[in-house]
């Protein structure tokens, strides 16, 4: 009876450890979100068939505040050929975003997730991450920290996907 | 049974700070370093006396070649 028992606790702690590994490694699609933005909801769906430059941030980071510029002129320059940059706020008071985007203005779309839950399912685990979407929905390549160091790379990978 | 397990096992992980949660660490008041061009000049005084510099955050062996 208690080797039973042994033999069932084992093999569902193997069965877990299965379900927790699969979730790890879903097949990096992007997962789907819906949140308040500026402008209404933001679906991700909606966003199908474009390339997206997600990206997650707050207004008390810094690295973030810095990379406003330079995604303003990312969706200049590529809204056309098929690019969305979206920014999700992760600011637990929703307010203080909003008192960042009257300062830091934002050409892009804008989401407000006060409870990180995207930001839980996409694994962000430094500020700011952001994540380049395909126009199948794909991630294509995560970056982690200030894009700064990225900013060459990261245009020159937009470019090949709005061509895709 | 698997349930139950997964439970357990979920009662086993330790609940970290995520970094979106961190707003609050980043405000004035909850630095360390009220002053940081004073503690520079603090610290420049030090070394110079030393003759050493590090083991305050800051690289060096204590060479004394700053």
């Amino acid at each position: 009876m208690l080797k039973k028992t042994a033999t069932t606790i084992v093999i569902s702690i193997l069965l877990s450890l299965f379900f927790y590994s699969s979730t790890v490694s879903s097949a990096n699609k992007a997962l789907r979100f819906q949140m308040p933005g500026t402008e209404g909801t933001v679906d991700l769906a909606n966003f199908h068939g474009k390339v997206v430059y997600l990206d997650f941030w707050a207004s008390w980071c810094i690295p973030c505040r810095k990379s406003f510029p330079w995604m303003n002129t990312l969706q200049a320059r590529y809204k056309d050929k098929g690019l969305e940059v979206i920014a999700i706020a992760l600011d637990e008071s929703p307010r203080d975003a909003i008192a960042f985007l009257e300062t830091y203005s934002a050409n892009f779309t804008i989401g407000f997730d006060r409870e990180g839950k995207s930001a839980e399912a996409y694994g962000v685990k430094v500020m700011p991450t952001s994540y380049l979407i395909d126009k199948k929905g794909f991630i294509i390549k995560t970056y982690q920290g200030s894009p700064k160091k990225y900013q060459r790379e990261i245009e020159a990978t937009i470019e090949k996907l709005v061509a895709e | 049974m698997l349930l139950t397990t997964l439970q357990a096992c979920a009662a086993f992980q330790t609940e970290s700070v995520k970094p979106w949660q961190k707003g609050v660490l980043t405000e004035e008041a909850m630095q360390l370093d009220a002053d940081p061009i004073e503690s520079y000049v603090d610290d420049h005084i030090y070394f110079s006396k030393e003759a050493s510099t590090g083991g305050r955050g800051i690289g060096g062996g204590g060479c004394g070649c700053n």
